[in-house]
C-alpha cells in the first residue's frame, strides 16, 4: 500500500485491490477462512507442481544412478525401490518398518531429545542474548569467552559430555542442546542490537522507563531474529543430535542409522536418513508457525510488501 | 532588515476541549549559551556555539537553517539524549538533564513501533506510567477520532499510509499533554500531496491547543505557513542569526500565505539570510554548501 492523500486515505483503501479483503479493519477475515483461501491460491499457483517435479526429478536420478545405470560408485548403495519396499513392507527383511512400534521408538526418543535440548537453549540463550545486547558491560564480560567456545564442535564435547554426565541420556542432551545454545543465543543478541534507535528514543520520551524500554521496545524489536534463530537453533539440534547417538544411546535415528550401517542393513540406513528430514523439516516448520503466530505484526507487513 | 529579537512572552488561551490550558509562563524553552561540540580536545568539531533562544510559551516557532547545520543536534539536546559541553536549557524552568514527559519530540523518522496496533501505540504513554481506568482510553479513542484514524485502530503501522503513520505518532505524542512538542522536520519523505495536506492539518490542531511548539525544518514556505515567529540559524557552528516574527492571520491556509505581500516579504528576507549563511560555508570550499547556494540563488532571483 503505498501512499494516499490523507483526506482520502479511508476511501482509497477501501478501493485498493488486493487490501480489499481487508477493508473492515474492524474485523479480519476469520484465521480458518483466510488460510482456506491461502491454500487455493497456493494450489492454483505453479509452486506445488514445481514442488512435486523437483522430487520426482530426485528420485529419479537416485533410480537411474543405482538401479538401472548401476554406476560403480553407486553400488553399495540402496535404490529407491529397495528402500521403499523396504519401508512399507508389513514384514520387514531387516526388521524395520512403518509398521514395526520400534521405527516410532527411534522417532520418539530422537525427538525428546531435541525438545528437551530446545527447550533449555532457548530458556537460557533468549535470556542471555537479550543481556549481551542490551547491556555492553555485560557482552564486554560475558562475550569474548562466549565466543571463543562457539567454534568447538559439538564432537569435540563427546569425550568431555560422557565424563561429565552420567548415563547415556544426559551426554546426548548436553551436545544437543550446546548447537542450539549459541545459535539462539547469537541471534537474539543481534536482534538487540538491529533494533533502530528511534525507536528506543521514542519510548523514553513518551515517559518510559528502563525496565518498559526492555519489555516494550527491546523483546518485541528483538522478536524476528529470535526466531530465525530458534529455527537455525531447531536445525542444528538435529544435527549435533544425530552426533552424539551416533557415539553413546541405546535408541533414536541417529543410533539407528549407524547399527544399521554395522550391521550392513542399508535400506533401514536410508529409511533412518529420509526419516531423520522429515522429522527435522517439521520440528522447523512447527516453530515458524509459531513465531507467525506470535507476531502476526510482521506476517501483516510481509504481506503488504509482497501486494504492494 | 528588520529582525525582532526579544520575543515577548504571551500565552493564549486553550481553546482544546480536551488540553488543559497552559499555565502563564509554562512550555517556555530557554537556551542559554549553548555549545556542543563532537570528538575529543583536539580533533574536535563544535556544532553547536552559544546558541542561545527562548520559545514562548503558546506559540509556533519555526527554527530553520542551512541543512547540515546542527538542528538535530540542537534537537537531541532538548530532548535530553545528550547534554550540551556549556551552558544550559531549560523547559519551563526546569533544566533538562534527561529525557522527560514535559516535551515531545517526533523525531524525523518515523518511530512508531511496528509490533503495535495504532490504538496500543496511542496507549503507549499511558500504559507506561501505569495509568488505570477509563480516563486514558476516552483520551486515546477522541485523538484517534481527531487524527482521522478511529477506522484503522486494530492495523499496524506498515498498513498504514505514510501520512496516516505521521498522524498515528502526532496522537501517541499528544496523548501525554506535553507542556512542548518539538517537532523534528516532521514531514520530510512525505510526497508532495501529502505534505500540503498535512501542513494544513498540523495548522489546525495548533491552531485549536495552541501548545508551544518548536519545529525544525529546511522547507521556507512551511515555516512561513506554519510559524508565529522564526528562528534564521547561521551556518555550523550553530547558533541564532535572526529572529523573525510572523503575524499572518489565523486560521491560515496555503493559498492565502503564498499571495500575501507580508509572507512573500519574511520568504524573502528568509532566504537572503540562508543565503548568506551558505556562502559562508562556501568559502571554506563544502561542495553541499555549494550545491544549497545554486538551489537558493535561484529561488531569491525568482519573486524579484
Amino acid at each position: 500500500m503505498k501512499e494516499s492523500a490523507f483526506a482520502g486515505d479511508m476511501n482509497v483503501a477501501l478501493a485498493q485491490g488486493p487490501t480489499a479483503v481487508l477493508a473492515k479493519p474492524e474485523r479480519g477475515p476469520g484465521r480458518l477462512e483466510s488460510s482456506a483461501y491461502r491454500m487455493a491460491q497456493w494450489l492454483r499457483s505453479p509452486r506445488p507442481y514445481l514442488m512435486l517435479i523437483g522430487f520426482a526429478l530426485f528420485l529419479g536420478f537416485w533410480y537411474l544412478t543405482v538401479e538401472v545405470w548401476k554406476l560403480p560408485r553407486f553400488s553399495q548403495m540402496p535404490g529407491p525401490t529397495a528402500v521403499i519396499t523396504e519401508w512399507i513392507n508389513p514384514d520387514p527383511i531387516y526388521g524395520l518398518s512403518l509398521y514395526s512400534p520400534e521405527y516410532y521408538q527411534h522417532i520418539w526418543v530422537s525427538t525428546r531429545r531435541v525438545l528437551i535440548a530446545f527447550l533449555l537453549a532457548t530458556a537460557t540463550g533468549v535470556p542471555l542474548g537479550l543481556l549481551l545486547g542490551w547491556s555492553l558491560r555485560f557482552k564486554e564480560y560475558v562475550f569474548p569467552v562466549f565466543e571463543l567456545l562457539r567454534p568447538i564442535p559439538p564432537l569435540a564435547w563427546v569425550p568431555l559430555a560422557i565424563i561429565m554426565f552420567h548415563g547415556s541420556e544426559t551426554p546426548i542432551i548436553f551436545l544437543t542442546f550446546l548447537a542450539s545454545f549459541y545459535a539462539t543465543t547469537l541471534n537474539t543478541m543481534l536482534g538487540v542490537e538491529s533494533i533502530d534507535v528511534s525507536f528506543v528514543r521514542a519510548a523514553y520520551c513518551l515517559g518510559a522507563k528502563r525496565r518498559q524500554v526492555f519489555w516494550h521496545v527491546i523483546v518485541p524489536g528483538a522478536m524476528p531474529f529470535i526466531f530465525t534463530g530458534l529455527q537455525i537453533s531447531v536445525g542444528v539440534a538435529w544435527f549435533s543430535l544425530v552426533a552424539g547417538e551416533m557415539v553413546s544411546g541405546q535408541y533414536g535415528l541417529g543410533y539407528l542409522i549407524n547399527t544399521s550401517y554395522t550391521m550392513v542393513q542399508y535400506p533401514t540406513m536410508v529409511i533412518g536418513m529420509i526419516t531423520l528430514g522429515i522429522v527435522g523439516y517439521v520440528t522447523s516448520a512447527a516453530v515458524r508457525v509459531l513465531g507467525n503466530y506470535l507476531m502476526q505484526w510482521r506476517a501483516r507487513e510481509l504481506a503488504m510488501g509482497a501486494e504492494a | 532588515m528588520t529582525v525582532v529579537s526579544t520575543p515577548q512572552l504571551s500565552a493564549r488561551p486553550s481553546a482544546g476541549s480536551l488540553e488543559r490550558p497552559p499555565a502563564a509562563s509554562a512550555g517556555v524553552i530557554e537556551a542559554r549559551d549553548v555549545s556542543k561540540s563532537y570528538g575529543s580536545a583536539r580533533f574536535a568539531k563544535t556544532v553547536i556555539r552559544d546558541c542561545s533562544f527562548t520559545i514562548a510559551s503558546g506559540k509556533l516557532t519555526v527554527m530553520i537553517g542551512p541543512s547540515g547545520c546542527g538542528k538535530s543536534t540542537l534537537i537531541r539536546l532538548l530532548a535530553g539524549f545528550e547534554r550540551p559541553n556549556s551552558g544550559t536549557i531549560s523547559i519551563g524552568g526546569k533544566s533538562v538533564t534527561e529525557p522527560g514527559r514535559d516535551r515531545l519530540v517526533l523525531f524525523q523518522e518515523s518511530a512508531l513501533f511496528p509490533w503495535m496496533t495504532t490504538y496500543d501505540n496511542i496507549m503507549f504513554g499511558p500504559r507506561a506510567r501505569a495509568e488505570r481506568g477509563v480516563e486514558p482510553r476516552r483520551r486515546a479513542e477522541f485523538l484517534l477520532d481527531k487524527v482521522g484514524l478511529g477506522a484503522f485502530r486494530r492495523r499496524y503501522p506498515t498498513q498504514l499510509s505514510g501520512g496516516m503513520q505521521r498522524r498515528a505518532e502526532l496522537a501517541r505524542a499528544m496523548i501525554n499533554e506535553p507542556r512542548v512538542m518539538i517537532l523534528d522536520e516532521p514531514f520530510r519523505g512525505l510526497d508532495a500531496m501529502t505534505k500540503k495536506l498535512m501542513q494544513e492539518y498540523y495548522a489546525n490542531l495548533y491552531e485549536e491547543t495552541r501548545r508551544t511548539t518548536f519545529f525544525v525544518t529546511t522547507d521556507i514556505d512551511e515555516a512561513i505557513f506554519l510559524a508565529d515567529q522564526i528562528l534564521v540559524m547561521t551556518n555550523v557552528p550553530t547558533k541564532v542569526r535572526a529572529v523573525i516574527d510572523v503575524n499572518l492571520p489565523r486560521p491560515r491556509r496555503l493559498e492565502d500565505v503564498i499571495e500575501n505581500d507580508d509572507a512573500n516579504q519574511i520568504k524573502m528576507q528568509v532566504l537572503s539570510l540562508l543565503h548568506e549563511e551558505a556562502m559562508k560555508s562556501f568559502a571554506h570550499g563544502s561542495k553541499a554548501a555549494a550545491d544549497f547556494i545554486d538551489a537558493y540563488s535561484k529561488r531569491v532571483r525568482k519573486p524579484s
